[in-house]
């Protein structure tokens, strides 16, 4: 049987990710490139008796080498690798594309061009005559819609049935690259020239060195040139009609009507996240897990007469662990349902535009704000969604702000304090949570990238493709995708967090014991040091603290045990709330709501980062603002309300 | 003139592009010297703002911008605003 690789190449936005999922389906595998954090995607696929594999390099606008991105295409398609190079162009926007095209003519590569959603090209009056582009190119040329199956099935039958050794570039082309060599050997032969000049003393300003952009200039001019020839010979463009992706952008990429249009999607996609589907999964299957099932469970381990302890570790550790797990999932898989149809239709980029502004600001971009809005919900689907950004600078300050944010654990742990402390403002008290939370994320964005990033500013240039309905099976596929690693990485991460606090709530030195003596007793004993000041500085504290880091839920289940609070009473009348004056109240909720995020926003930031320096960082500096911020919070608050 | 002192509706020409690190960039999303760009529009508070070059939409900033000269081809009559 044969075997041939295809490498899929192409620009941002042309639909190439929806023709590698559509070529290969669930045959693929997803890891990075060797030594940089691009994603890296190779499918299978077998036709007519040949091992077709595929290789999804990264999307770029060309392979000038100069990003990590661009570097991978670079060095794959030269490493010789690929029998195919299946350059996968947007027919809407044929002369930008055809950039790339160019270059990788220029890199002797076996290429193919792909024309993409060339049925929307039609529509919008633009006519390409493939034998006319095939003859001026002199490599062979196809088209395709990007979601029939059919036109998919067409494009394994050109893998199989093309002998790529039959093409060889056209004349145009070939006196093309003369042209660049020629440019590049003058523009060396100036440069060297110049250079000795300068040696031997000479200082005019008709002997300094020739800027490196003067050569791209001079290359660009050329690549245009040809690109022009190329479209004059085989395009015919109707009339240009105003589309009606103008006419959406004119209600929601336009002035100020596009905020409170952004605003009431983003709602949109919060409400169905965190209350009509996602939540209300996430709760029926809560509470099916801590109540049946574990009830069923409970009296079987009953019958079997098996040991406290072992009864414990696997109702208290393990069901309870592997519940909270199992409730994140619903809110992770809607969330990333409506991220990536949103992205599929070119609305994130609307997004990144209009906001822009604002974020600019905080010395963030525009994409920054999605993944910072869903802080509000939830850290770990915020810190996933930092990926979306363009540099290392903005996803890394993303993952690190994003758990000030009050999320969907912290909300009910707020609520408790603050009927527990403040019964009758609670509303307010919560809500300047909120605030506290969103002030905090701000001025830390700003100072990160101040202390951390400088001069790491990428320039804000940004495609907004053409609005277009999302390839559904893409969509579900990539949701399918993302959901799954969150499960697997994290999962492991929260299932042993919950099995190290029943473990040290449940156990002493002296082998199993009562939680006011365990484990966690003491280390809370030592924590409770650092919160001398604090006003809060008690082990039943320190212990809730310590527990906090596992999952902020824990916080207020590990006081109630620990004050010893019964069933009948309730947190509210409880010992609790007695042990705190109004300032103190107040700090430990300030401490709370900012301190180091739980254990699976940590493991997320370390599975998105791939570096322990990062987020042993994120740990330690959110205790630290934590601490200050909730220090200065009670000491001021003790002056004010004595 | 910059092509950050346009206004949505404008039909421009380039002319040049300002020497530094952007230049590549922006010559790679195909502003070139003589490229005709149109504004369409802009974001809230006026940046970044939307133009179409070679039959696509890019969004940039005006601080970016102002690294291209231009000159005005058309003022965009009635579309402007649009």
């Amino acid at each position: 049987m044969s075997a041939i690789t295809v490498a899929l190449v192409g620009n941002p936005n042309t639909g190439k990710s929806t023709i590698f999922n559509g070529l290969t389906g669930s045959h693929q595998q997803i890891g990075n490139w060797a030594g940089v954090t691009v994603e890296k995607k190779v499918g299978h696929v077998h036709h007519e008796g040949c091992d077709i594999t595929v290789v999804d390099l990264p999307g770029t606008y060309s392979a000038n080498a100069h990003s990590a991105e661009e570097r991978v295409v670079t060095d794959f398609l030269t490493g010789g690798k690929a029998d195919l190079v299946l350059d996968i162009i947007d027919s809407t926007n044929l002369e930008r594309n055809l950039l790339l095209t160019v270059q990788l003519l220029e890199l002797g590569v076996p290429l193919m061009l792909d024309l993409n959603m060339h049925d929307e090209a039609r529509r919008n009056g633009i006519n390409i005559d493939v034998r006319k582009l095939q003859e001026a190119l002199g490599t062979p040329v196809v088209q395709t819609t990007g979601r029939e199956s059919e036109s998919l099935h067409h494009l394994l039958d050109v893998f199989t049935g093309t002998d790529m050794s039959r093409y060889e570039p056209s004349r145009r082309i070939k006196r093309h690259m003369e042209q660049e060599s020629a440019i590049r050997t003058r523009f060396e032969a100036i440069q060297a020239y110049r250079a000795e000049r300068r040696a031997a003393g000479e200082t005019g300003e008709e002997f300094a060195p020739l800027p490196e952009n003067e050569l791209d200039e001079q290359l660009m001019t050329l690549h245009y040139t040809l690109i022009r020839d190329l479209v004059r010979r085989s395009v015919t463009f109707a009339r240009e009609r105003r589309s009606t992706s103008d006419r959406v952008d004119d209600v929601l990429a336009n002035g100020f009507m596009a905020l409170p249009m952004f605003l009431l999607l983003l709602y949109g996609v919060f409400m169905l996240t965190f209350d009509w589907v996602g939540q209300s999964a996430a709760d029926a299957l809560g509470a099916f897990i801590s109540g049946t099932f574990k009830e069923a469970l409970a009296a079987t381990l009953e019958r079997l007469a098996v040991a406290d302890w072992l009864r414990s570790l696997v109702l208290d550790g393990i069901v309870d662990g592997v519940g909270s797990v199992v409730a994140f999932v619903p809110l992770i898989f809607v969330l990333f349902f409506c991220l990536n149809f949103l992205e599929g239709t070119g609305y994130m980029a609307r997004v990144a535009f209009v906001m822009d502004p604002v974020m600019r600001c905080v010395g963030l971009t525009g994409k920054a704000i999605m993944p910072l809005m869903m802080g509000f919900g939830c850290a770990v689907p915020a810190i996933m969604a930092a990926r979306t950004l363009d540099n290392r600078k903005d996803r890394v300050i993303a993952m690190l702000v994003a758990p000030f944010l009050t999320c969907g654990a912290k909300l009910p742990v707020m609520a408790l304090l603050a009927t527990m402390f403040f019964p009758k403002s609670a509303s307010n008290v919560v809500f300047s949570m909120y605030v506290i939370g969103l002030l905090m994320a701000v001025c830390a964005a700003k100072a990160l990238g101040k202390a951390l990033f400088k001069g790491e500013d990428a320039p804000f240039l940004l495609e907004l493709p053409p609005y277009r309905w999302p390839d559904m099976r893409s969509v579900l596929y990539e949701t399918w995708v993302e959901g799954r690693g969150y499960l697997v990485k994290a999962g492991t991460v929260i299932f042993a967090a919950c099995l190290m606090v029943w473990f040290l709530s449940n156990f002493n030195l002296g082998g199993w014991a009562p939680e006011s003596e365990s484990f966690l007793a003491s280390i809370g004993g030592g924590m409770a040091v650092l919160f001398r000041l604090h006003g809060f500085g008690t082990w039943q504290i320190g212990a809730a603290i310590t527990a906090g880091v596992m999952a902020k839920e824990f916080v207020i289940a590990t006081l109630a045990v620990l004050y010893g609070v019964g069933e009948a009473e309730g947190l509210v009348g409880s010992g609790i709330a007695a042990s705190f004056t109004a300032a103190s109240a107040y700090a430990f909720m300030v401490f709370s709501q900012l301190y180091t995020p739980c254990v699976t926003a940590l493991a997320t930031i370390h599975k998105e980062t791939g570096s322990w320096r990062w987020t042993g960082f994120a740990a330690l500096y959110t205790f630290a603002a934590a601490w200050a911020v909730s220090l200065l919070v009670y000491q001021v608050g003790r002056l004010v309300v004595g | 003139m910059t092509l950050r002192e346009a206004k949505p509706g404008m039909t421009l020409k380039i002319l040049a592009l300002d020497d530094g690190d952007l230049k590549e960039r922006l010559l790679t999303m195909g502003l070139l010297p003589e490229t005709t760009v149109t504004v369409l529009r802009s974001a809230p508070f006026g940046d970044p703002m939307a133009i179409r070059v070679r039959s696509y939409d890019l969004a940039l900033r005006r601080v970016d911008a102002a690294k291209v000269s231009v000159t005005l081809l058309s003022s965009g009559g009635k579309g402007a605003g649009k």
